[in-house]
């Protein structure tokens, strides 16, 4: 099953509201746990991502019986060394976004221990885009 | 230790949710969601922390982290609250300082998680 969702920039009231939607379907559909869990931390940061560092970005959601792919692509300012910002503690983040609780530069490792299988892929200028793949 | 007797230590008041029989036997103090995010084990944890906005729920819905704790006076949202109750969570407000809360809870026997 493939679902679609959109996330704004800078929306920081309903950031987190795609990893809701999704955390409820994988729960439905039986999956375990600890997989849940991970895949739900692992989507919450990057969607928390789009909204503290894009502009816009559209989330695809791909639910199988045996695994999970999701697809987050973003217009925004972009990545310009992917290396430096998967580092923990490598953070631009504004004022505003520190203030949300968020900028400590933990996301993008977070995001990669939580996922099976991950991929950054980035255009300065123009935008980036996360995969995540977790299996059941 | 019960939420009640959580509650009595630090002079909170219960927000949301139920005091129930459920025990809470560990706790981290954080303002960083990122670093909440981090943990894996959060069953019986209780979190505290001197952010309160929707992050700070979203977080432990995504965390499964089902206790928290709010210092210094901050104010739950009726946003959060809602939000809160979906998920069948505890908010407590209390006027202490994260500190002050730490020290009491420490010396109470609930455990650092790390
Ligand atoms: N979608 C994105 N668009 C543009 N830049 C991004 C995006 N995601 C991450 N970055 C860049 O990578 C850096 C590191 O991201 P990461 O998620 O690890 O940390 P953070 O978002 O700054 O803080 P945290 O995730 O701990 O709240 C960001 O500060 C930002 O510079
Ligand atoms: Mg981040």
């Amino acid at each position: 099953m493939i679902t679609e969702y959109h996330v704004n920039g800078g929306d920081f009231t309903n950031a987190g509201s795609v990893s809701s939607t999704v955390k409820k379907m994988m729960r439905q559909l039986g999956v375990d746990s600890t997989v849940v869990k991970r895949t739900v931390v692992a989507l919450y940061e990057a969607e928390v991502n789009i909204v503290a560092h894009a502009y816009r970005g559209v989330v695809t959601v791909d639910l199988q019986p045996d695994k999970i792919y999701i697809k987050l692509a973003d217009e925004g300012p972009g990545i310009a060394d992917i290396p430096q910002a998967m580092q923990e503690g490598y953070s631009t983040a504004s004022v505003a976004v520190r203030e949300m609780g968020f900028g400590a530069g933990m996301g993008l490792p977070n995001i990669k221990a939580n996922s099976d299988i991950l991929n950054v892929n980035s255009v300065v200028g123009k935008g980036t885009t996360v995969e995540i793949t977790n299996n059941f | 230790m019960k939420i009640d007797e959580i509650i009595a230590l630090v002079e909170g008041k219960l927000i949301e949710g139920k005091t129930t029989d459920e025990e809470v036997t560990k706790a981290f103090a954080s303002d960083l969601m990122s670093d909440v995010l981090t943990i894996k084990d959060a069953s019986s944890l209780l979190l505290i922390t001197g952010l309160a906005n929707m992050q700070t729920i979203r977080t432990c819905e995504m965390s499964e982290i089902r206790y928290i704790l709010f210092v210094r006076g901050k104010k739950v949202t009726e946003e959060m609250k809602e939000l809160a109750e979906e998920n069948n969570m505890v908010l407590i407000e209390t006027s202490y300082s994260m500190y002050k809360v730490a020290g009491i809870l420490y010396a109470n026997n609930i455990n650092p998680l790390y």
